[in-house]
């Protein structure tokens, strides 16, 4: 059954990847472009999770935790530097 | 007294023990005793960074709310799905504010983050003087509702968790 | 496999992508910044939720061993998907970004 769900799976998060990304080419503002890019990376863990799943392999684990770390940390420097103008001040 | 010096803060060190011990994925003896050792030396040499340590009066309570926040999740989940699916003409988004009666730092950041993840709020702003959190609704029939379910149903147990730290 | 564990992890990848679908959704169609805010923070934290359940499930009956630490993903995106949506938000009202007509109550000036 799974041979069949996890491609399934991965293509229903390809569609999401694909209207993030239209959000993130249109977004009128660039906190929209932001949080297209927050999304982006929050689906690129799903995406690597069922990989690790379709291979039966742990390592997938220690680049999606990876990603969370560096995702969130670049989210919170480009906010805050449309906050400030300056991201160490 | 000599526990408190040796262990300022017993949560923040079980989480440090149980993160480890996740982060090997190995429930061996010696992970046990590696995951103690950094959970002692962590808060001890972190110790001077922190102004006001939380302090955490009813750890039992604590994980009850934690228990109810993760079932609220889903049911707020499904409902944002839903609103999402809807047509968006019929939705009705209203800024609200909150008045907060809560003072300890980790309890504002605990009672924000929850807003934001569940029932179609969104915590956008504190004001300057920490007294009052704006809060974004996706679709708000009735403000003074809304703001009575949170101050009720998460702030209250928030308050009990964390009573009194400063006096 | 036993088939209704197979079926079990089918169930949470399905229900895992689909929320992640309608984070994207939701993201994509509704009118402005504060409304887009709601699909993301949530929808998409639980789709990650749901894919990390398999995986769990999947990796626990494939050999018997009890493998956890997925759930440090999920932990990890549940602190952090409210204070990246908290900063958003605070970037946006100082940029002013234009409200749909139907909100009700404004931002204050701070």
């Amino acid at each position: 059954m799974l041979v069949y769900v996890i491609p399934l799976c991965s293509m229903i998060i390809g569609l999401a990847l694909v209207l993030t990304l239209a959000r993130l080419i249109k977004g009128p503002d660039m906190p929209d472009r932001i949080l297209a890019l927050d999304t982006l990376y929050i689906n690129a863990i799903a995406l690597l999770v069922l990989l690790g799943i379709w291979l039966g392999s742990d390592l997938y684990f220690e680049a999606a935790l990876l990603i969370a770390v560096m995702g969130f940390v670049g989210t919170v420097a480009v906010a805050k530097y449309l906050l400030r103008g300056d991201i160490i001040e | 007294m000599s526990t408190r010096r040796w262990l300022p803060q017993p949560m923040l060190s079980l989480l440090l023990l149980v993160v480890w011990l996740l982060l090997m994925n190995n429930f061996g003896l010696g992970h046990w005793l590696l995951g103690a050792l950094l959970g002692v030396l962590i808060p001890l040499v972190t110790q001077v960074f922190w102004d006001h340590p939380p302090r955490i009066h009813k750890p039992v309570k604590l994980c009850l709310f934690f228990l109810r926040v993760l079932g609220d999740i889903v049911t707020a989940n499904l409902e944002v799905a839903k609103l999402i699916l809807g047509s968006p003409d019929k939705l009705q988004p209203a800024f609200f504010e909150v008045p907060m009666l809560l003072e300890d730092e980790l309890a504002l950041t605990m009672l924000a983050s929850v807003i934001s993840l569940t029932p179609g709020t969104v915590s956008a702003d504190l004001s300057d003087d920490r007294k009052t959190l704006l809060v974004h609704g996706l679709n708000v029939v009735d403000e003074a509702a809304a703001v009575a379910e949170i101050k009720q149903r998460y702030e209250a147990p928030l308050l009990e968790v964390f009573t009194c730290s400063s006096t | 496999m036993n088939f209704w564990i197979e079926a079990l992890i089918a169930l949470f990848l399905l229900l895992g992508s689909l929320f992640a679908l309608i984070g994207a959704i939701g993201l994509y169609r509704l009118p402005d910044f504060f409304m887009r805010l709601h699909g993301p923070t949530k929808a998409t934290t639980l789709g990650v939720g749901g894919m990390v359940i398999a995986s769990l499930i999947y990796f626990g009956a494939g050999d018997g061993t009890l493998s956890l630490h997925e759930l440090l993903i999920a932990l990890f995106l549940f602190i952090t998907a409210p204070v990246s949506a908290h900063m958003l938000a605070k970037a946006a009202l100082q940029q002013k970004l234009r409200l749909s007509e139907r909100t009700r109550g404004r931002p204050w000036e701070q």
